[in-house]
């Protein structure tokens, strides 16, 4: 395909031309920035609070700052990072690309959950200026209807996300649904849309009643609706009801494109067609559905009735189905195939490697007696972070480094990627298996202090921390130095099949010189010889 | 009305027919309902949730409001949903005057609605039936304030909703007026209605399960 000077980054000039456009990879681009930023902040609390940590002391912070800190890096990892940070900046540029479309659905929608997110995070960042809450990220009633701090500004900012993440979902389905190529059948569309498709649905069903949820934990701090509020009449677990019935799917809105991104890695550094393509479509649909009905595992010791709680342990067994499914079937993929170990192959690896143990770990979790004994400890500290940040963050900066060629035009210095996977596995792995090796010895999360024995394993954890910062630093480092001084990339760098390579990188603005005809799978790798 | 000229619609660049941006925008309308439906959904939730647990309360509760205003709304508010049909098929078949009229009915009928609520609302702040932090009332059951913290967020909801619809409908009124809608192109005013019957189809559950109890 000819090379054409112009393409979506260069095409119109000036601040408006970015902040009033229309076109799904400018909008991409707009939300990895903010990602970005929210990861930064998120990151730097993360920081601050561990170095609280390293020993039971006061340090730098109070009780009551250090319970600001844990909530602001949760509040800020979770909504304003890992929720959209995957669907909203790779998957907006990458969806239409993949369908050979020209934009989503509905680009005005798009640029207008992009405004609310901005919105949104205001809140929260005004939020986190005015008295910082203090509840924990999860917000939980009583205390959060007595807390002294900005709860109010912080709900609302989350509230106001949760629009802008409905609006992508809506926005997604209806692209996915009516704008693929022709010839691109459902059973030809990459993995990552299949994904991107089950994200959506979650995000559409679930984040409503998130919304109404912290709605009416405004309503219950200004005007004493009582609801939530057991001094008048209502019922504290209740708001842990509907808060995790969007809480827990919600963190299959966070793993599910994560999982999609794995598809696209594997084929294409193993450069061979997916193993069990149906299988692995139809396991995210299944973990979305299954996804609705497990939010009671985090109520195991709330007073939620016996009966209760074995069928949620029974069906919270059930997501490790579709999970493994997929972990087995990227294996298989691997298998003979013709491997290519560069930074996004690392960080595929470096899933596997976590996701397994936050997955397992999740499914002692889901056994009652044990999550007695683990509940609220660091051991569920850990497992979260195995899956969210072993799982999510590592499939996201993988798929970043997979991409960045096609989004930016310019290849990033793989050596240096190399190290910094390096710092980054190494880092994270001290920060939190050590946390499991705490929680089982019954270290309770979100403590200022803790007994003297413990010190040795927190200020490891610690150490740990700072590994991972440098990990995260360098490579901020190289993939900005890229776009500066990083070599041209060609339009399919990796060699891969799906359409987004078709193109030209950075693609024009309508994405395709004539709208692509597709007429076979995503991963044939076999129609490359005959072409 | 035949001197009145019909704007032709251009499709948006990214679509490639008429057809595909229609049933777009339909889909889309159709799964933000979805949500619009989960959104209201845990407030049914909490309703049924705080019924089964003070059933006398909710008796008593619903004797302080009037079921004939309710009752009223109610018919105003499907006669809203027949106007708004109207509308659309008028512009299916090109009649740009009624389509105004009946726009201009539906927009009536959401003010009469909120006229209503109104009145209703205030009676209630006069007695003081009001959630938690306001109520002052004297009634015989203990957690009355519930209720009204229910009834009040159930109702303040949806008449923001209303509230939305009426801003919409003039909206809609606005490009009726420029000659936008025809039998070519009539997609804002169908998605308008898909949501307006919405916004009717969640009254007529408010108000049996908050007037009609016992």
């Amino acid at each position: 395909m000819s090379q054409v000077a112009l393409n979506y980054l260069n095409a119109t000039k000036g601040l408006k031309s970015w902040f009033c456009t229309l076109d799904h990879k400018r909008i991409g681009i707009m939300y990895l920035i903010c990602i970005a930023v929210a990861f930064g902040l998120g990151g730097f609390f993360a920081l601050a609070l561990r170095l609280e940590l390293i020993s039971p002391k006061e340090i730098l912070f109070t009780a009551k700052q250090y319970n600001q800190l844990f909530t602001l890096h949760g509040a800020v990892m979770v909504f304003l990072f890992i929720v959209p940070s995957i669907p909203a900046s790779l998957g907006n540029f990458l969806l239409p690309l993949q369908l050979g479309a020209k934009d989503v659905a509905f680009p005005r929608l798009n640029l207008t959950s992009w405004y609310v997110y901005v919105f949104g995070a205001l809140f929260c960042v005004y939020s986190m200026v005015a008295g910082a809450v203090d509840t924990g990220w999860t917000f939980y009633t009583p205390y959060s209807i007595d807390s002294a701090t900005s709860v109010i500004s912080m709900t609302l900012g989350a509230f106001i996300l949760g629009f802008s993440s409905i609006l992508t979902g809506v926005n997604f389905i209806v692209t996915i649904h009516k704008m693929r190529a022709p010839g691109l059948t459902w059973f030809r569309l990459p993995l990552m849309v299949w994904a991107l498709y089950a994200t959506s649905i979650i995000q559409v069903l679930a984040t409503p009643v998130l919304a109404i949820t912290l709605l009416l934990l405004v309503l219950e701090r200004t005007m004493g609706i009582g609801i939530f509020n057991p001094a008048l009449g209502g019922d504290p677990v209740l708001f842990q009801h509907f808060f995790w019935f969007y809480s827990h799917p919600a963190v299959y809105i966070m793993i599910l494109p994560a999982m999609g991104i794995m598809s696209e890695l594997v084929t294409t550094f193993c450069r061979k067609d997916i193993f069990g393509y149906k299988m692995i479509a139809f396991s995210s649909l299944a973990i979305a559905i299954i996804s609705f009905l497990v939010w009671g595992h985090h109520l195991f010791v709330s007073g939620q009735s016996d009966y209760a709680a074995m069928i949620f342990s029974l069906l919270t067994y059930l997501v490790a189905i579709p999970s493994a499914v997929k972990v087995f079937n990227w294996v298989a993929t691997m298998y003979r195939g013709s491997i290519q170990i560069k930074a996004p192959f690392l960080y595929f690896l470096g899933f596997m490697f976590l996701f397994c143990i936050g997955g397992f770990t999740g499914v002692m979790l889901g056994a009652l007696s044990l999550d007695v004994h683990l509940h609220d400890t660091y051991f569920v500290v850990a497992h979260f972070h195995y899956v969210m940040m072993g799982g999510t963050v590592m499939a996201f900066i993988g798929g970043l480094h997979y991409w960045w060629p096609k989004m930016f035009g310019r290849m990033y210095n793989e050596t240096l990627a190399l190290i910094a996977w390096a710092f980054v596995m190494l880092g994270f792995n001290m920060v939190f298996f050590t946390q499991f090796i705490l929680g089982s010895k019954g270290m309770p999360r979100r403590y200022y202090s803790y007994l003297d024995q413990f010190q040795p394993l927190h200020a490891f954890s610690t150490v740990g921390s700072w590994v991972l910062a440098v990990g995260f630093i360098l490579m901020a480092f190289y993939l900005i130095d890229s776009l500066l001084n990083g070599k041209k990339a060609p339009s399919n760098p990796w060699g891969a099949m799906t359409l987004e390579w078709q193109t030209q990188s950075p693609p024009i603005t309508e994405n395709f010189l004539e709208t692509p005809v597709v007429t076979h799978g995503p991963y044939d790798f076999g129609m490359e010889k005959q072409s | 009305m035949s001197m009145l000229v019909n704007k032709p619609h251009h499709v948006a660049h990214h679509f490639a027919s008429e057809a595909q941006e229609f049933e777009s925008a339909r889909l889309g309308m159709w799964v933000f309902l979805v949500q619009e439906l989960l959104f209201f959904g845990a407030l049914f939730v909490a309703y049924g949730i705080f019924r089964w647990w003070h059933p006398q309360m909710f008796i008593e509760a619903h004797h302080y409001l009037s079921w004939k205003m309710g009752a009223f709304n109610t018919v105003v508010l499907i006669a809203s949903s027949f106007t708004m049909v109207m509308a659309i098929r008028s512009a299916q078949v090109n009649e740009r005057k009624p389509l105004i009229s009946y726009l201009l009915l539906t927009l009536l009928f959401a003010g009469v609605f909120l006229g209503v609520k109104y009145i209703e609302y205030m009676e209630k702040i006069h007695h003081g039936l009001l959630p938690g932090h306001f109520f002052s009332a004297q009634g015989v059951s203990e957690y009355l304030h519930l209720f009204f913290g229910i009834y009040f967020t159930m109702t303040g909801l949806h008449g923001l909703h209303i509230l939305v619809g009426m801003g919409l409908l003039v909206w809609l009124l606005v490009r009726a007026i420029r000659g936008e809608f025809h039998s070519e192109f009539y997609t804002p005013l169908e998605m308008v209605g898909l949501y307006w019957h919405f916004v009717d189809l969640v009254w007529i559950f408010l108000f049996p399960l908050l007037y009609l109890i016992g």
